[in-house]
């Protein structure tokens, strides 16, 4: 146990941010903080943000989506409603009702036209098409899931950094051989910080230590899992959370499953081995029903926030590719309306109470890197406030001791912790615990 | 794997000979390509043991190396390859076509034809990069001096491995990929990586099936590998020994004889498939963008050879811009050729109607004269009701484009039960009623994609002396030296 581990988990929290925002102060060109899922990033990224404004420095907000734009602008906007925060944004931009809401903020296409303003936020790929300007401070949001490529196009526009980010999620892609750079300490296809670290290896890093997403049933697997070297904890004990199930069940497996979930945080919902096609008939309707079953169930979350019913908007079905998403919602229908479906990439950053996991791995004859990738695996159990079901064919640890991991080893690439293959074990390890067969 | 690509394969395995996956050649073959073979020496990366290679098929032309550890031989043949390889390139400018002047006011212009060379597969390629590195450093002067030629040939190596990473280049083809973007087989993609065993899928010869002709593809001795690798037993009972009677003989032209006998042998059987194969290819017409992509090679090719004499050989690595914007360069030429690829051939098109990022129907309804009023000035926004069957997976608000005319652009408003409604933006005309013909008919049968061919446009980068210090700021400036050739293994 460390000195950290001692303290209470809103103070060992505190003690990171402040540690943070002191190091923004000290001429170092960069803070790196890494963030395990639902570890209070966002609330990080508004504090420096009044932080550096409040030193009367010129800030930029770099964030890698419109959507997580607006999230920023939001919760800045809440916060500090006297702050002028500038958000510049490509001509077929149109401003979400969100950014409307507070009249604190502009909303331009040149940056010009937002010069007054104190904080101009916008995305990589906007800020990437700027050819002059320049800031003293930059705040990059998910740097993890930016590629490095994007950084080189965007470095030239500020003096000094606070790169934020989860390194346990998805690893930036491409659609093409990128072979040629493995090795090259700027290989476009590393995260920013990762090309940023290897050129500045003396940058602050912190991380921060608590999880104020996942509940004390998810936190230690996932940690364990994805995050083994650093680790958190979960900023809820044991007893903090619950979900309740208000209607009372059948006793079918889908039944039994939601209460195991409800009960221990996690479930398996196991279909019997078989080889499909990607967009698996019988899986895809188990995830659709197990999540309409769940609204049916009247499920209510009690946790340190109070208590309250657990609505479509609460719930998320995560699956690998488009097309199962497509599938899914097709089979949700009416009785399923609201309830989130997407894949990995965009759950990134997303929380829900209760999340509906279709396994990457499920059904499948091979295991390819893609569905191997720990990050994709990781964002898929990491969403959720109270509890996780998964489904999933019989027969993954098979088909995983059948394809271990066989990317070739590189030199000058940095080993990628945690591999995949290992976290996968560990997750299914652990699910094995709440399994229950198909009926 | 795709759904349609999986029922093909089921399909061929069930009727024993390969099935079609494209209606149209997605490749630009040229008149008179440079079919390769090569060869390399067991246990070393890129040590040249043979290339057969040419660009008729009655007349190839055969290089070996008697003694593959022996570097003087192996730079002799460089040197050899190198004036074949060059032949190839220099019969290949001639005429250009001029495109006007360039912004520098300086006349541009495009060869009308440009080099291509055709390899069996993708290891093929790996290795002319790996010779293309181990020769284009080489000096000319000075210690262990080669041939002028040699680092030429490097640099056009080197260039034609770079040109082979570009998606829809055709400069530099591997046969089992090329025939694979055209055929599925009942055999797994390992097993189509053995070109004897895929041309036996897709044209097996008389009396046998497909999978009896892969089988017989697997005997080593009836069809040795495709290269470069060789047949394990080939090197240690018929090439071992010959190397050793030639090193015996102190170099006796009979002993070199019977190591090219040998490698012929080798080779000769994978020379004929290649040809096979391009026959198979030519048999298909040529898809409506290919034309397009081989002006961009040729673009490439134009740029290449008149900047020659005055550009260093290609770095080893690339500089921290340098591959950002090469990386951007491949990603949009990926984009684009997906995209071209579904325009030109319905039955790749099918590909993206069954993953619902397209759908296909006959127009039944909408308003082909609508104007939208709301806004300063009307606006030409013709609806058009597609009834369809496929599975769209498009939200309202994507943007699509007619398959038949990508020029014509619209976004889908709604997805219901009776079909697509589609309000069309763009690719009309400039007025206020559309182009005649411009918009589809009730009755018309029509395909639209969220495919567009510039989904996203060409980035802004640094230039190399402003490298951001997070990429460890502006690099060195590259001097040749005598040393460069030196690897930090050699």
């Amino acid at each position: 146990m460390t000195a950290a581990d001692a303290l209470a988990p809103g103070d060992a929290a505190e003690a990171v941010v402040a540690a943070v925002l002191a190091d923004l102060g000290r001429g170092h060109r960069g803070v790196i903080v890494d963030s395990p899922p639902g570890a209070g990033k966002s609330t990080l990224v508004v504090r420096a943000t009044a932080h550096l404004a409040a030193a009367g420095d010129r800030l930029m907000i770099v964030a890698q989506t419109n959507e997580q734009v607006d999230d920023l602008i939001e919760r800045i906007a809440a916060k500090h409603p006297h702050l002028g925060v500038g958000r510049l944004s490509a001509a077929t931009y149109a401003p979400s009702a969100r950014v409307l809401a507070h009249p604190q903020v502009r909303v331009a296409q040149k940056a010009d036209d937002l010069a007054e303003q104190p904080v101009v936020i916008a995305t990589a790929a906007k800020w990437a098409t700027l050819t002059d300007g320049s800031w003293t401070w930059a705040i990059v949001d998910e740097a993890y899931q930016m590629r490095s490529d994007m950084l080189l196009r965007i470095a030239g526009r500020f003096d000094k950094a606070l790169f934020v980010g989860d390194p346990g999620q998805l690893d930036p892609f491409s659609t093409v051989e990128v072979e040629r750079w493995a090795g090259l300490t700027w290989d476009p296809m590393r995260s920013a910080v990762s090309v940023l670290l290897a050129h500045n290896p003396d940058l602050p890093v912190h991380r921060l230590p608590v999880s104020w997403r996942l509940p004390a049933s998810a936190a230690p697997v996932v940690a364990r899992a994805f995050y083994p070297f650093t680790g958190f904890r979960s900023g809820t004990g044991p007893g903090d959370r619950r979900l309740e199930l208000r209607a009372g069940g059948m006793g079918t497996a889908h039944d039994r499953a939601l209460e195991e979930a409800a009960a221990s945080g996690w479930a398996l919902y196991e279909l019997p081995a078989r080889h499909t096609l990607r967009t698996d008939a019988e899986a895809v309707r188990a995830t659709a029903a197990l999540a309409v079953r769940l609204l049916q169930r009247g499920p209510v979350a009690h946790s340190e926030q109070g208590s309250a019913e657990v609505g479509a908007d609460r719930i998320a079905i995560g699956a690998a590719h488009r097309d199962q998403v497509a599938a899914i919602r097709a089979a949700l229908g009416e009785e399923g309306a609201g309830i989130t479906v997407d894949t990995a990439n965009r759950l990134q950053g997303r929380e829900y109470d209760v999340t509906v996991v279709l396994h990457p791995l499920s059904g499948r004859r091979d295991a390819t890197a893609f569905h191997l990738e720990a990050g994709r695996l990781c964002v898929l159990t990491s969403r959720h406030r109270h509890a996780c079901v998964v489904v999933a064919r019989a027969g993954i640890p098979e088909l995983l001791d059948a394809h271990p991991s066989t990317e070739p080893v590189r030199l000058g690439v940095p080993v990628k912790f945690p591999d995949g293959w290992e976290a996968n074990q560990a997750v299914l390890a652990h699910l094995a615990e709440h399994r229950v067969a198909a009926g | 794997m795709s759904v349609l690509t999986s029922l093909a394969q089921v399909q061929a395995a069930a009727a024993g000979v390969a099935q079609p996956v494209a209606t149209v050649r997605h490749c630009h073959l040229a008149a008179a390509p440079l079919v390769m073979v090569p060869l390399k020496m067991a246990g070393e990366a890129a040590a040249p043991l043979a290339v057969m290679l040419g660009s008729d098929r009655a007349a190839p032309e055969l290089l070996a190396v008697p003694q593959p550890r022996n570097r003087d031989l192996r730079f002799a043949f460089a040197a050899e390859f190198a004036k074949l390889v060059l032949e190839h390139v220099a019969a290949n400018v001639g005429a250009a076509e001029s495109l006007g002047e360039g912004k520098d006011g300086e006349e541009r212009v495009r060869y009308t034809e440009a080099p291509q060379i055709l390899l069996p597969n993708r290891g093929g390629v790996g290795f002319l990069r790996l010779l293309g590195r181990s020769t284009r450093f080489r000096r000319t002067e000075g210690p262990y001096a080669v041939e002028p030629a040699v680092p030429a040939l490097g640099r056009w190596l080197t260039w034609y491995a770079d040109r082979h990473d570009r998606p829809g280049s055709s400069l530099l083809l591997t046969m089992t990929e090329t025939l694979r973007l055209h055929w599925a087989t009942g055999q797994s993609s390992l097993e189509d990586g053995n070109l004897a065993a895929l041309v036996g899928w897709i044209d097996p010869p008389d009396g046998l099936d497909g999978p009896a002709a892969a089988r017989r593809a697997e005997d080593p001795v009836a069809s040795p590998p495709a290269g470069p690798a060789t047949d394990p037993t080939f090197d240690n009972e018929v090439l071992a020994p010959a190397i050793a009677a030639y090193d015996g003989a102190g170099r006796d032209p009979r002993a070199e004889e019977r190591v090219r006998d040998a490698l012929r042998g080798q080779l000769a059987p994978t020379w004929d498939l290649m040809w096979r194969s391009v026959d198979l290819l030519r048999t298909l017409p040529e898809g409506g963008s290919v034309a397009r992509r081989w002006e961009r090679d040729r673009d490439g090719f134009t740029w290449f050879h008149r900047s020659f004499a005055e550009s260093l050989p290609q770095p080893r690595r690339d500089i921290a811009v340098r591959a950002a914007r090469r990386l951007h360069d491949l990603e949009r030429a990926q984009d684009a050729y997906e995209a071209q690829r579904a325009f030109d051939d319905p039955l790749v098109m099918i590909e993206h109607r069954l993953n619902g990022l397209a759908f296909g129907g006959v127009v039944v309804g909408g308003d082909p004269a609508r104007l939208d009023e709301s806004g300063k000035r009307p606006k030409l926004r013709p609806h058009l009701l597609v009834a369809t069957g496929d599975p769209v997976r498009l939200d309202p608000g994507a943007t699509v484009v007619n398959a038949a005319r990508p020029g014509l652009k619209g976004r889908v408003l709604e997805v219901g039960a009776d079909g697509v409604l589609v309000e069309l933006t763009g690719g009309m005309g400039r007025g206020l009623v559309p182009a005649a013909g411009s918009v589809p008919q009730v009755g018309e049968r029509v395909v639209f994609t969220s495919l567009t061919e510039g989904s996203f446009g060409p980035a802004r980068f640094p230039e190399a002396e402003d490298t951001p210090w997070t990429h460890g700021g502006p690099p060195a400036e590259y001097v040749p030296t005598d040393e460069d050739a030196q690897e930090d293994w050699s």
